[in-house]
């Protein structure tokens, strides 16, 4: 790639802005800020200390509900995807609790745990725990059965074969299912501070709002929302990349 | 071979696999489909055994049942006059399906059925496999950074390193293009006139069974019978344009039922 | 694969039954047991559903929340597919413009809502625009994948056959696509389902998240909490199944075939 191809990129946002801030003297209600107006909440944020203060609280809380998500449920599926039957039992109560929104546990999460970060964790927890779960499913019916039997005909016991062959052959899958994970993790922690708690991100975006329609840091806590998001996105394709897991990712 | 060696190979000839009225019968639809029908088959110790049929006739099925990945619905097989109950390190399977662990480097492989051994030993059996299977310089690599053919010749090279008495191998060379696959099997060849390994071979290649066999088993379609029994009495390495050579390939193909003409 | 040998067939109803049975039972006596007057039972929950219907509640929240669903989803499809089409179809504006929807992914469709309050007010627009927001994303990158997924020899068998480009797209590129972009269709609309139910919780009055909100905050009746969950859990099922069906049509089937 060339210089120039190399700056199309970044042209392309620069038209973007522009029209942004055309846009943005067209608004009749004149609340929403132009792209200077972002930069001047985040100066703002910085300024009182908050920036890294809810970026902090939002991390603390993905990290929670998502590492005690990944502990749980990744364990499980592995068991279920592996005994046929506990899978058939399971199934159908898996499949109507995963339509519903991790959102709509809400007032659950606070009865059983008050407003504040644990109810936080726990909605994470829940976004968290069937993704996981159904891509560990996933995972190890995706082992191809000659792993299996080429690893028994060398004379392993159970526990060799599940370190040796079994947890290998579904790491690939496993760290896709991680990363993606992760993703719904953010979005989910973004939504429930915009409810439940009164610190992160997303307690920004609505406190701004209704504590005097500061549209310049609403905005200021979605560009950083979207910054940090990719950055986790980003952090996690890194396994991806580890040698003995790049065999998952061919182009069937 | 001589005359003379012949017979008195002959007279070694010790009993090694014992296929006793082996059936087998699959399940579909709540009904049994049979697969196997009543094979019987006495293999001897350092024998090269090819398994020919038609696609889909259940030979490998056969080989599943006698490396104990399968059971059997009737009859039973023994080896070395034990009944088989499952698979075991001295007899490995080369999976058509190529069974190298993706996760592991060519040396991983190769060492993977090598955990009792001390430290010094699994080196040595590393070094002196990736050498005669001709991997050197890529005994770090992962095998999806080699080709087919390498990735055959190192499942060959993880099963022989194990130093098992039997191989089964599945279809082995049937992913390789024709120069490799002519290649693998003299290679193959090589081996087992050095190593003197049990060997049963699954193929649909009446040349490849022709070519490498000391005896071909010709299996029908669906339900597998055993239709014939061929000697291949030719002494390796075999003229490829030999009257004998032409002559057993032709019975053959007159036996599956193909005029041999295109 | 499995460790054990082939389940039988009466089996594919025996353990679910066994396995929600058990949950039921569970959920039944840790409720007696702990003696709570605020959470329910499954007998609670079951007569919260009937009260629902009776109020003639039920349909008519049900009713919202779907045609917020289908509008913001359709609206999604119309203006993704294209989209993801043609950012798929020309890898250099694809490059260009990837970034950005990078950037925007990850942020929750629900931290729209200011801004969709200013542009549509608290109603339905707002609530259909996060739908939208939700949908549009996962759609238009998988159209841009299954695009630039199709193999090079099919562009090369419709080229040989002298299709012009319009031609190659609508009778090459698209049917090979389709398969996959079902598929992400299928993904999107689960997504629609989550957006709706959270939108719902904060910026509209009616439907089935309004309902799990309202519950709590009028008179703590978790009861209905309860019910309301497990409508948008039975909802969300059927939906998926429906969409499912979709799949299952002939001149797509082939995608699937490995997959499963």
């Amino acid at each position: 790639m060339n210089f120039l191809t190399a700056l199309r990129p970044i042209a392309f946002v620069a038209v973007l802005l522009v029209l942004w801030q055309i846009g943005v003297a067209h608004e009749p209600s004149h609340l929403l800020p132009g792209p200077w107006g972002v930069v001047g909440g985040i100066a703002d944020l910085v300024r009182h200390g908050l920036l890294l203060k809810y970026v902090v609280a939002s991390l603390f809380r993905v990290t929670w509900g998502f590492l005690l998500a990944a502990a749980t449920a990744i364990p499980l599926g592995l068991i279920i995807g592996w005994y046929r039957r506990a899978e058939m039992a399971v199934n159908p109560i898996l499949q109507i609790l995963r339509p519903i929104s991790p959102l709509a546990w809400i007032p659950i999460a606070i009865l059983w745990f008050g407003v504040g970060d644990l109810a936080a964790i726990s909605l994470i927890f829940i976004g968290c725990f069937l993704p996981l779960l159904l891509s560990a499913v996933n995972a190890v019916h995706g082992i191809p059965e000659v792993y299996l039997n080429a690893g028994r005909n060398f004379g392993l016991n159970t526990r060799d074969l599940l370190t040796r062959v079994f947890y290998p052959a579904v790491m690939p899958q496993l760290i896709i299912g991680l990363r993606i994970t992760l993703g719904v993790a953010w979005l989910v922690v973004v939504a429930a501070e915009m409810i439940a708690v009164n610190s992160g991100l997303g307690f920004l975006i609505v406190d701004a709002r209704n504590a005097g329609n500061r549209y310049d840091l609403v905005l200021a806590g979605m560009v950083l929302i979207g910054v940090i998001g990719l950055m986790l996105d980003t952090a996690m394709r890194r396994f991806e990349r580890i040698k003995s897991v790049q065999w998952g990712y061919s182009e069937n | 071979m001589s005359l003379g060696e012949a017979a008195a190979a002959r007279q070694a000839w010790k009993s090694k696999l014992f296929a006793d009225g082996v059936s087998m019968a699959f399940e579909r639809d709540g009904k049994d489909t049979p697969v196997l029908e009543n094979i019987s088959l006495e293999v001897g110790d350092g024998e090269f055994v090819c398994l020919l049929g038609p696609s889909g006739c259940g030979k490998s099925t056969l080989l599943s049942a006698m490396a104990g990945f399968l059971t059997p619905t009737g009859g039973e097989i023994r080896i070395d006059g034990e009944a088989v109950r499952g698979p075991d390190p001295r007899r490995i399977f080369v999976f058509q399906e190529r069974g190298v662990f993706p996760w592991l480097t060519v040396e991983g492989n190769i060492a993977f059925g090598l955990f009792k051994l001390g430290r010094g030993e699994r080196e040595r059996r590393i070094r002196y496999y990736v050498k005669m299977v001709g991997l050197e310089g890529f005994e770090k690599a992962y095998p999806h950074e080699l080709s087919g053919g390498m990735k055959q010749r190192l499942e060959v090279a993880r099963a022989l390193a194990v130093n098992p008495d039997m191989l089964f191998l599945d279809e082995p060379f049937g992913a390789l293009d024709s120069i490799t696959r002519l290649i693998m099997r003299r290679e193959l060849l090589r081996i087992w006139e050095a190593e003197r390994k049990t060997i049963i071979f699954v193929t649909h290649d009446i040349d490849e069974a022709v070519q490498l066999a000391d005896r071909v088993v010709v299996l029908s379609a669906r339900p597998a019978r055993i239709q014939q029994i061929v000697e291949i009495d030719i002494p390796h390495p075999r003229d490829l344009s030999s009257r004998r050579y032409l002559e057993l390939r032709d019975g053959i193909f007159q036996q599956i039922g193909l005029a041999h003409k295109v | 694969m499995s460790a054990v040998a082939h389940p039988g067939k009466w089996e594919r109803f025996f353990w679910p039954i066994v396995a929600t049975g058990l949950m039921l039972a569970a959920w039944h006596y840790s409720v007696a047991w702990t003696g709570t007057k605020i959470f329910p039972s499954p007998h609670d929950v079951q007569k919260g559903l009937a009260e629902l219907l009776r109020k003639h509640l039920l349909w008519s929240y049900l009713g919202d929340s779907l045609r917020r669903v289908v509008i913001g989803f359709g609206l999604a499809c119309v203006t993704g597919i294209p989209l993801g089409l043609a950012l798929g179809w020309y890898p250099a504006v694809n490059r260009v413009v990837n970034p950005v929807l990078q950037l925007l992914r990850p942020i929750s469709p629900i931290a729209w809502i200011p801004v969709s309050i200013i542009f549509f007010g608290v109603g339905d627009g707002a609530a259909i625009f996060l739908i939208y927001l939700g949908a549009l994303f996962p759609i238009v990158v998988t159209c841009v994948n299954s695009v630039s997924n199709v193999s090079s020899v099919y562009r090369r068998a419709g080229r040989n056959f002298g299709l012009s480009p319009a031609q190659l797209l609508a009778k090459v590129i698209f049917p090979a696509a389709l398969p996959r972009i079902l598929v992400g269709l299928r993904i999107a609309l689960g997504i629609a389902w989550l957006v709706v139910v959270a939108a719902e919780m904060i910026a509209v009055n009616s439907g089935l998240g309004y309902l799990v909100i309202d519950s709590r905050n009028a008179g703590k009746r978790y009861d209905l909490v309860v019910a309301a969950i497990l409508l948008i859990g039975v909802t969300g099922l059927v939906l998926d199944f429906c969409f499912r069906r979709i799949e299952g049509f002939k001149s797509v089937r082939w995608g699937f075939f490995h997959s499963t």
